[in-house]
This record gives C-alpha cells, sequence and structure tokens, in this order.
C-alpha cells in the first residue's frame, strides 16, 4: 500500500512538531505527516532540564550570545547560521509562551532567565527544571490544533526512497500490526534526534540510536563534525540520568573526594561564593569533563561501584532555592540515588550527552540531496561546532525546526511528487527485507544485545573524552567486524505485532553506521578541539583542522572523511577564555 | 552467588494465544536495579520476544507504566528491592485493550487529549503586554494552573480508574486535568470552548470521585481535585446560562 503527503517529518519531538506546525502555517493546504517510532510526548525531547537560551534582558545583546557560542564551538560554528540562530531564538521562545509553555517567572510577570555555562550574561529561559518536558508537550497539544498534521505515531523508518537526485519518501513500519507502508512525499525532513545510545553510559533515552543519521547516510548524505560528542559533566553514576547544569548556575559546586573545589586547578578561574559566569563551575561542558579525568588521574576522585566519581554539592543553596528552581533535580536523588540533595553531596561522573554532529545541512535545514531536510540534533548546521554551550540545544530545535519547516513547505509546493519505477521498486525490495529477511533470521547464531554491548564498549574504549590514533584504529576495525557480526544476528521474534526485536535489529544497524563515522572522523582529526580531544596530538591546529569533517559512505560501506570550511563572518579564530 | 529474584510477566502473542498467560524469569535482584532493568535484562539475555514500551528511565517520558503487583506503577521508577523476596507480577495496564505481552492500546487516550482542545485560544481583547512581547503572568498566576501542567501522560490514572474501567466513553482523569491545565491559565479565553466536552455525558459528571486517579499519579498532579473544581464551575456556569443566556457564552 502507499499513501501521499506533502511533506513527510520523521521524528515528533521538539524540531519535528515545531517543523509540522511551521509547514501547515506557511501553506495550509500542504499535508503534512509527522512519522515517529514513539508517541511524540515520549520523544527524547522531554528529558531536556535545564533551559533555552535568548537574548532579551537588558544588558544582553544578540552579539554576545554569538560570541559565547563561537568561542564555546571552538570557533568550529559556522557565524552565519550562529548569527541566525541568536537572532531568531528569542523570537521563537516568546512563540513558545504565547502557544502556553509556563516558563518562569519574575514577581512583575516577565520571563525569567537565568545564568547557565559558558555564557556571559543570564539569558537561559526556563521552565523550573523541566524545560524540555514543557516545551515538548505545548508542542505537541498546540499541534492538535492544525487539521493538515496527521500523525504516525509507533512507526518506525527503515528507508528513505531516493530516485532521479532527489528524496521521493520513506518506507516505515506500523509498530502495532505489522503493516508495512510506501509513504511518498515532496519534501523529507529528519528530526529523529541523536545517537548517544552508541555509548554505554549516556544520558540518553533508549530510544536515542541515531535513526536518522544513519538514513540520511545511506542516503548518500554527508554527516557532518560527528567526532564531537559532548559529555555532560553531571551525570548519576549507574543510571546516567543527568542532574541539569542548571544546579551549577544556581550556585552549586564541584567538589573532589577531599571537598576542594578542583576546576580552579584547571584554568577555569577561582573560585567565589556567589556564581560568576563564564567561570568555574559556569564553565562550558567539554572543559569541565576533562578537568573530571584530571581528578581521576590525580587520585583526587572517590570511587563508587561504578567507577569513580566527585561531588556535585548543592546543600549551600537551602531546600528553598533547591524546590523552587532544582525540584527535579531533588526528585531525581531521592528516587535513583536514595540521597536528598539537601543534606547529602550528590555523586556525578561525566556522561555522554549530546551529539555535536550530524547530517550537513545548510541554514535552512537543507542537506545536499534535494528535498531532504534536518533539524535539530540529528542535524549539523553547525551552530555547535566542537561543543555546545548548555541551554542552546532547545533553541536550535526551535529555530531550525522552524526554518526547516518552511523550506521543505516551499520545496513541496514547486515540485512534483515521485512515482515512477524506480521508487517502486526500492520500496519493494524494502518491503521484502523488512517482512522476509529481517523477520525470518532466527537461525543466527548472536543475540543482538551482546552486539550492542560491544558495540557500545569499543566506543567507550577509543573515542571517550580523551582520545588516541592507535585505540581509534583498533575501534574502526572492530566495529567493521561487528557490522558484519550484526548482520546475522538472530531476531527471536518472527511476530508481525510490536515486534522490538525487530527495532532493536534496525536501531543496532543505525548504531553502527554512526559509530564507524564518529570513529573514523575522530581518526582523522589530528588534534584537540573542544570535545575532540587527542593525546597524541594535544593542541589545535586551525592550519589542518580549522574545517569540518564530512563522512560519506563508501561504495564498499565504509565511512570516507573529507572536510569543508567553516564560515567566519566577524569573529576571527582566538583564544577560549574562561575565568581570567 | 547473586540474589535472584523471579519475575512472572504477562505474555500475549496475538498470533498464537487467545488469552494471555504468565511466563517466569528469573533475574539478578540488585539494589539500584528498577523493575524495568529486570525486563531489559529479560529482552537482552532471555527472551528476546518479550514487547513492552519504555525510553527515558527517569519517570518523565511516561513510556513505562504498568500494572506491578497489583498496582500501576512506572516501571523505571518501581525498584525490584521493595518487592523482595518476590515473585513480581508484571502486568500491562488495566483497562486498556492488549496489543502485545506489556503493551497496551492507547490511541483512545491520546484522542481525547485532542478532544479538550489542550492549546491557548488567545483573548483577542488582551494581547501580550510585556516588554519583550510575552504575556505577563505573575508567579501566583503560573502556580494556578502549573500541578495540571506537570501531567507525564503515562495514563496510570485511566488504568485506576474505576469509572474509565466501566465506561471507556468517560474522558477521563488526565484529559480533564488538561483542559483545566488550560482554564486556569491567565493567557487562556477558551474555557466556554472546552465546556461541551467536559460538562457534556462524558465528561466531568461521570466521575464518582473515588480519587484513585491522584493517589496513582507518579508526578503529584490532581487529576480528582482537577474535576471536582470543574463540576463548580460547570454548575455555576449552568445556573447562568438558565437565568442569563448569554453570560455563558463569554
Amino acid at each position: 500500500m502507499t499513501v501521499q503527503h506533502d511533506v513527510i517529518i520523521v521524528g515528533g519531538g521538539g524540531a519535528g512538531l515545531r517543523a509540522a506546525i511551521a509547514v501547515a502555517e506557511t501553506d495550509p493546504s500542504l499535508s503534512v505527516a509527522v512519522v515517529s517510532k514513539v508517541y511524540p510526548m515520549r520523544s527524547h525531547t522531554v528529558s531536556a532540564e535545564g533551559g533555552a537560551a535568548g537574548a532579551i534582558a537588558a544588558d544582553d545583546s544578540l552579539d554576545e550570545h554569538a560570541y559565547d557560542t563561537i568561542s564555546g564551538s571552538d570557533w568550529l560554528a559556522d557565524q552565519d547560521a550562529v548569527e541566525a540562530f541568536v537572532r531568531e531564538a528569542p523570537e521563537e521562545l516568546l512563540r513558545l509562551e504565547h502557544w502556553g509553555c509556563p516558563w518562569s517567572r519574575e514577581p512583575d510577570g516577565t520571563v525569567a532567565v537565568r545564568p547557565f555555562g559558558g555564557m556571559r550574561k543570564e539569558r537561559t529561559w526556563f521552565a523550573a527544571d523541566k524545560t524540555g518536558f514543557h516545551m515538548l508537550h505545548t508542542l505537541f497539544q498546540t499541534s492538535l490544533k492544525f487539521p493538515p498534521v496527521t500523525r504516525y505515531d509507533e512507526w518506525f523508518v527503515s528507508k528513505l526512497l531516493v530516485d532521479e537526485g532527489r528524496v521521493a519518501g520513506v518506507v516505515a513500519i506500523e509498530l502495532m500490526s505489522g503493516r508495512i507502508e510506501t509513504l511518498l512525499g515532496r519534501s523529507v525532513i529528519l528530526a529523529t534526534g541523536g545517537a548517544g545510545r552508541v555509548f554505554p553510559f549516556t544520558t540518553n533515552a533508549a530510544i536515542k540510536t541515531g535513526d536518522g543519521m544513519a538514513l540520511a547516510y545511506r542516503a548518500g548524505v554527508p554527516l557532518k563534525d560527528l567526532e564531537f560528542v559532548q559529555y555532560h559533566p553531571t551525570g548519576l553514576p549507574f543510571t546516567g540520568i543527568l542532574i541539569t547544569e542548571a544546579a551549577r548556575a544556581e550556585g552549586g559546586w564541584l567538589l573532589n573526594k577531599d571537598g576542594y573545589r578542583y576546576l580552579q586547578d584547571y584554568d577555569l578561574g577561582q573560585p567565589t561564593e556567589q556564581p560568576v559566569l563564564r567561570s568555574m563551575e559556569l564553565g562550558p561542558r567539554d572543559r569541565v569533563s576533562q578537568a573530571f579525568v584530571g581528578e581521576v588521574e590525580k587520585g583526587r576522585a572517590a570511587d563508587s561501584p561504578y567507577g569513580p566519581v566527585t561531588y556535585l554539592d548543592l546543600r549551600h543553596l537551602g531546600a528553598k532555592v533547591i524546590d523552587t528552581k532544582l525540584p527535579f533535580v531533588r526528585e531525581l536523588c531521592r528516587k535513583y540515588e536514595k540521597i536528598d540533595p539537601v543534606t547529602d553531596l550528590i555523586p556525578i561522573r561525566p556522561v555522554v550527552h549530546y551529539s555535536m554532529g550530524g547530517v550537513h545541512t545548510d541554514i535552512d535545514g537543507a542537506t545536499p540531496l534535494p528535498g531532504l531536510y534536518a533539524a535539530g540534533e540529528v542535524a549539523c548546521v553547525s551552530i555547535n561546532g566542537a561543543n555546545r554551550l548548555g541551554s542552546n540545544s532547545l533553541p536550535e530545535l526551535l529555530v531550525f525546526g522552524a526554518r526547516a519547516g518552511v523550506a521543505a513547505a516551499r520545496h513541496a509546493a514547486q515540485t512534483e511528487p515521485l512515482a515512477g519505477p524506480a521508487v517502486e521498486a526500492q520500496a519493494a525490495d524494502e518491503h521484502r527485507r523488512l517482512a522476509q529477511d529481517l523477520l525470518g533470521r532466527r537461525d543466527g547464531t548472536e543475540r543482538l544485545a551482546d552486539i550492542r554491548e560491544q558495540l557500545q564498549h569499543t566506543m567507550e574504549g577509543s573515542a571517550g573524552i580523551y582520545r588516541d590514533g592507535s585505540s581509534l584504529a583498533k575501534a574502526a576495525g572492530a566495529l567493521r567486524e561487528l557490522q558484519e557480526r550484526a548482520g546475522s544476528a538472530t531476531i527471536d521474534d518472527p511476530s508481525r505485532t510490536f515486534n522490538t526485536e525487530l527495532t532493536s535489529a534496525l536501531e543496532l544497524s543505525a548504531m553502527l553506521d554512526v559509530a564507524e563515522c564518529v570513529v573514523h572522523s575522530a581518526l582523522r582529526r589530528e588534534e584537540s578541539r573542544g570535545a575532540h580531544q587527542r593525546t597524541d596530538f594535544p593542541a589545535r591546529n586551525d592550519d589542518k583542522f580549522l574545517a569540518h569533517s564530512v563522512a560519506t559512505r563508501d561504495p564498499d560501506g565504509v565511512p570516507h572523511v573529507s572536510y569543508l570550511p567553516v564560515t567566519i563572518t566577524r569573529w576571527p579564530p582566538g583564544e577560549r577564555i574562561y575565568g581570567r | 552467588m547473586e540474589e535472584r529474584i523471579t519475575l512472572q510477566v504477562a505474555r500475549y502473542r496475538p498470533e498464537q494465544e487467545s488469552k494471555p498467560t504468565f511466563e517466569e524469569y528469573e533475574v539478578p535482584l540488585r539494589e539500584e536495579w528498577a523493575v524495568l532493568d529486570g525486563l531489559n535484562y529479560v529482552k537482552d539475555r532471555l527472551d528476546g520476544t518479550l514487547s513492552y514500551r519504555w525510553s527515558c528511565r527517569m519517570g518523565i517520558c511516561g513510556s513505562c507504566g504498568m500494572t506491578v503487583n497489583g498496582e500501576p506503577v512506572l516501571t523505571c521508577a518501581a525498584f525490584l528491592s521493595d518487592f523482595a523476596p518476590g515473585p513480581v507480577r508484571v502486568e500491562p495496564l488495566r483497562n486498556f485493550p492488549v496489543i502485545r505481552d506489556l503493551v497496551i492500546e492507547m490511541t483512545d487516550f491520546v484522542h481525547k487529549l485532542g478532544r479538550v482542545k489542550p492549546w491557548i485560544v488567545a483573548d483577542d481583547e488582551a494581547p501580550p503586554e510585556g516588554a519583550h512581547g510575552e504575556y505577563l503572568q505573575t508567579p501566583e498566576e503560573l502556580e494556578e494552573y502549573h500541578q495540571y501542567s506537570m501531567c507525564i501522560n503515562c495514563m496510570l490514572c485511566y488504568s485506576a480508574c474505576p469509572v474509565y474501567g466501566l465506561d471507556q466513553s468517560f474522558v477521563g482523569p488526565a484529559a480533564i486535568a488538561l483542559a483545566q491545565r488550560y482554564n486556569m491559565d491567565s493567557r487562556d479565553a477558551g474555557n466556554a470552548l472546552r465546556m461541551a466536552e467536559l460538562s457534556g455525558h462524558d465528561g466531568v459528571w461521570g466521575c464518582t470521585f473515588v480519587g484513585e486517579c491522584t493517589s496513582a499519579c507518579p508526578k503529584g498532579v490532581d487529576p480528582a481535585g482537577a474535576i471536582q473544581r470543574y463540576k463548580v464551575t460547570a454548575a455555576t456556569e449552568a445556573a447562568k446560562s438558565l437565568l442569563l443566556p448569554r453570560a455563558a457564552e463569554k
């Protein structure tokens, strides 16, 4: 069976829903499909906590937000994209306000802003410490008033259809029934989020398996800057649950096992009672996570059953501030660590959090494949460069979700649908692969979960906070072998009805593709920049690597890495200075 | 030898069984493990055919609601050690059709969310007046509806609701709380639009106020309170419309 839409959006999180509304508002005559492997309110945007940056304070300016973002990115961000981003972020956040987002307020009723890491002014809008949750639910609820938006909830997209050099639609499987369907569309927007699950210890939800990145990669679209993987400095041991940076913005301290505020030893400034912007605990995430490794090496971290930890100290903030500004932090600590941050230190360790890289797009979310767009964490515009600042990802998914929606709508209005025999043949092949090859593969010898664990172990061992050439080269070989083995692993479940073993197999295959691109891009980048730190090349090298890496798929399936220039408009590369 | 605990897991594979059965699995009993970690152990190590929903494993995405030892809970926030020595009986949420194993059908629930018009209906006579173009809303005004905005759509309240159990046409606790979340928002003027759904045949009057929804809620939302509060509004509006036929339209 085949259905037709004008714009197909893959993913129903913040970027996907924002894009859907943008399409509906741009041209109400267009039919929009939101195809998501989970119900939209389950999407991972829901887990974002601390806030969304947009310069509105009287003492703030767009240029300062741009500078913070660019220096935070270690000068790898494209400055034209950053300028558009900082300009449109406040407008988008305001739009969310009009749609009902319960932003925290000042006593006079205006929107409140809080400090955040790497930001020199207070500009982070927040809804207590459940900002992503409130944004996602606001977007979902608002999307319900647009009749042109048709949702395909719990449909898994397994392939992009491409013909005559442009995108023609997708093949997807409805989980509830096992029905496989071809959805034809003139434009397709990828909004599937990140790929944190390629690592074993991550804040990312189970669904963050890099599906959209892999869909694009297999369709010949480059993945950009994938070696830049953000470690968030404060995750709970064992679960990897995120403790928001807002905890430090409100005045929390990072202590080693001796109770010492260790960031002062890592060129991040001197400790003060009150938080100082762009200093100490309000430094950027890459530098703060790297300092943790330094403490471990000096023997100043504490031991825990899940490896070394340091501590986040919120006790001096008191119950009132914690309950007003950080209620979710208290709830999570009580539930998952059986401690109370009002009286106890919170054990923490850096945890994989965000993919700076993603599908290569221009400033309108357009990929090099006509008709294909991407927005949000799946995409790399790039505003984040080598290190994203906390609270830039939520406005990013709004700004570029909206831009991609508008661009995709215009493209759809100007193009004829593609539905020739070549598209039909591709779709038929994919139907056959899903229904026969995968559902019938019960004779393998290995379990999917075992291969997934080995993949994650390989990534942690080679592509963590510090990397080196020989571990990365070894990992590249190991991943190749895992690709082979994954292709013949057993799929226990032959059922058509809500078969989560089948989706695990599809996800694992996406994770392996993304992991290979991360490792190959990291291996080729022989310098240290932002979140990519090579012990064998410890300095930044602007002569050779002030450039975006782009990984494309070779005919034999291996990533091929090349480079594109970075767009510099007004801020020439300089030293990143924090706390001095 | 590591301590273990038995999970008795409801299985239902419509292609091979006409009604649900139980299967037993032994999983490690570890201090930090939630019931969900036990299920993941089963899926990864013992039986790949088990189906269930989960994602964030931090109690915010609302995916992993199930019935554990008879109670509706989020399995990522219910710990195995609290059920030791076991066995732990894991079943799908009640009051919903079961698609497969622990996966229930939620289309009716999602449809109901949309029926209460959960979006801001702007009041054209009161445009935003903040310096940045925002609606002004004091912390006290935010507090009015804030708890109703905390619903994660996990559906534990529908699973606990005896009225919904008997009559699926009842719009139900989370959808009513969601309507109230907007009705009580100072930026909204959509009260009248939502009235037909809320005070109609399948609306608030069906609730017999047993309060099970509020006790089941893992996020401190008080749907029962929302429903009682709306009954007062609806009764007042009904009285007004009898006395002053046009007053209720505003």
